[in-house]
């Protein structure tokens, strides 16, 4: 072995000292991602206590939009209309969703169950905008009207690809022991789906109920051209109905102090009760784990 | 032993009794949930029969070259669709951009630098950035993002980087660059969760017996981390693409409604979903109907395209990471 002249040894330096100063760098540039990857979400945070919460009246909850540009009012028929909504929702979708879980799960093994499993997926990235659209050719043109039946079913179609990965992915997640207890005892592959596997994963399937719901009451898209909305107070299903992010979409866009003012606090309340539900949710999960 | 039709049966499969009825309610059972499976099949051909279907008028109208024209004259029955597929275009790339730039640096950071503590916390609340609805996102873009914009950052950046091509003013607060912003923070949570798991999954060894030969953590990353998981953040990105194609309401109330082709960062423009979002409800006549649903069938056959795609993409890469995590 040689001994290393000068030279050799200030370029190993130079490149040592290049090296280290890359890699601060690059670290530098890292941790600022991931510090400023959550500063969105505080922020926003930020500004919907700021501007919602002193929005925030009990008039919200008890009133219905008074007349346009006459400042007061209230989101009660919004409120309602979301419930509604999502109350249509999910029993329109939750059956189709849950039986194409079972499917996937356990009937899907063979080509038909992939081709199955792509186009629920496929379906899961359709824009939501897209299935406002196909709803209003596919219902509201066929029945003549805009209606809450509509839009619930246009939430169900957002909904179902959801629903129907998780049921399968939590289907799989059942032991393969307890399905053969099951046969063993006599008890054939249907029955043990209903009465075994199902309730085995049901907390983990709650868990994806949960979450697709906090989705889909946040949807506006879709209902635009299929709930309508509507400035009063409505539960028929047959009649165009209000939905929370509906009202705010159109109160953002108005002219009116006061309407800005209520968009700010539908917002909050939005946005608390989706959070709420998406921890909810997760809390659900962490049972199930443990 | 194998029983064919000729042999005579066991007695009690034959006999109507308690399990024969059981196994004809299998058959039922499994016929039910296939039919459901297979109606999401129906749905899907559906869907693009549809928007064929009421899009046909303007299809056979106008046809392929709707989709390089740039007249969009609702009063006199002219349409193109340039000016929306380029907004699309143009707001989709860049936040895919910055998107997958932040959001894999986060997501290695997630991975290679934070403590366990504060790992969990972080991804947590990178989630709950995905929960927050479209429209809330729009109404902090109109009242927040856009002064600011139009007051501090616009002209800063004008300043500074005006000499860029498409970099001039005025900023009006609303216009691309305010919707890039919304989708670059709307598509992370997508890219810092496939990213995170995808990173999570390379092997120890990998970074082990780089760091065995000396390297510094960047180099550590750059050359044993990366590469190998490149397919899979490459899915996450296309799939915070897709998701950037969709968006709607937060695009529609930001990017300012105008049917030009933009020509600086600054302009108001249409994107494919917001231009359908904002005149739909107003058509003016049956062709303003059929061009905007010809504009939902492009939107709806490029998003197929892109998550087609990506789904590939990540399921390629989650198949193999079982089989590394099984070695």
């Amino acid at each position: 072995m040689t001994a290393m002249t000068g030279a050799d040894h200030a370029f190993r330096t130079r490149r040592r000292r290049r090296r280290k100063a890359a890699d601060a760098f690059a670290s530098g540039a890292i941790i600022a991602a991931g510090v400023g990857v959550i500063v969105p979400l505080f922020v926003i945070l930020l500004f919907l206590f700021v501007k919602g919460l002193p929005a925030l009246h009990l008039s919200l909850f008890t009133e219905n939009p008074g007349p346009t540009g006459v400042a007061g009012g209230g989101i009660k028929n919004a409120i309602a209309g979301s419930i509604l909504l999502l109350v249509l929702a999910l029993a329109i979708g939750l059956p189709a969703a849950i039986a194409t879980g079972v499917y996937l799960a356990e009937y899907g093994r063979g080509r038909l169950g992939f081709v199955i499993r792509f186009l629920v997926d496929v379906l899961a990235g359709v824009p939501s905008i897209t299935i406002g659209i196909f709803v209003y050719t596919a219902v509201v043109l066929q029945m003549g009207k805009y209606t809450a039946f509509a839009g619930g079913i246009a939430l169900a179609l957002i909904m179902l690809p959801i629903v129907a990965r998780v049921t399968e992915e939590m289907l799989l997640l059942v032991p393969q022991m307890t399905r053969e207890a099951s046969y063993a005892l006599g008890v054939p592959k249907w029955r043990t789906i209903i009465t075994i596997i199902v309730p085995a994963a049901s907390s983990g399937i709650m868990t994806g109920i949960v979450l697709a719901s906090a989705r889909v009451a946040g949807e506006a898209a879709p209902l635009l051209f299929t709930a309508l909305g509507n400035n009063f107070f409505s539960t028929g299903v047959f009649r165009p109905i209000d939905a929370m992010p509906l009202r705010i979409f159109t109160y953002a866009t108005g002219p009116f102090a006061y309407q800005h003012d209520q968009a700010w606090a539908a917002s909050f309340i939005l946005v608390m009760m989706v959070l709420v539900l998406s921890v909810f949710a997760r809390l659900l999960l962490q049972r199930r784990s443990r | 032993m194998q029983l064919s039709d000729s042999r005579p049966r066991p007695q009690i499969l034959r006999k109507p009794g308690v399990l024969g009825q059981y196994m004809q309610l299998e058959y039922v059972f499994r016929a039910i949930v296939t039919a459901v499976a297979l109606g999401v099949f129906a749905l899907v051909i559906a869907i693009i029969y549809e928007l064929a279907h009421e899009a046909w008028p303007a299809i056979s109208k106008f046809g392929i070259g709707f989709l390089w024209s740039t007249e969009w004259n609702p009063p006199k029955e002219r349409f193109g669709a340039l000016p929306f597929i380029a907004g699309t275009l143009v707001t989709s790339m860049l936040a895919l951009l910055f998107g997958t730039v932040i959001g894999v640096g986060a997501a290695l950071f997630l991975v290679e630098f934070a403590p366990r503590w504060l790992r969990v916390p972080v991804s947590y609340m990178v989630e709950l950035l995905a929960a927050i609805p479209s429209v809330v996102y729009g109404l902090w873009g109109v009242f927040v993002l856009g002064p600011w914009i139009q007051k501090t950052a616009g002209p800063f950046i004008i300043d500074y980087f005006g000499w860029l091509p498409f970099v001039h003013g005025p900023a009006l607060g609303v216009g691309i660059f305010a919707a890039v912003m919304i989708l670059t923070i709307m598509i992370l949570p997508t890219i810092v969760a496939i990213s995170r798991d995808v990173i999570a999954a390379v092997p120890r060894s990998q970074r082990e017996g780089i760091l065995a030969l000396g390297a510094t953590r960047w180099e550590m990353i750059r050359i044993a981390v990366l590469p190998y998981a490149r397919s899979g953040v490459l899915g996450a990105a296309i799939l915070g693409l897709a998701r950037a194609i969709g968006e709607t309401l937060a695009v529609a109330l930001v990017i300012g409604n105008s049917t030009k082709v933009p020509d600086s960062i600054f302009s108001p423009a249409y994107t494919m979903a917001s231009v359908i979002a904002n005149q739909f409800r107003e058509v003016e006549n049956t062709m303003h109907e059929a061009a905007l649903i010809y504009i939902g069938l492009l939107l709806l056959l490029i998003t197929l395209l892109v998550n087609a795609v990506a789904r590939l993409l990540v399921w390629r890469v989650t198949k193999g990471q079982i089989t590394t995590v099984i070695e």
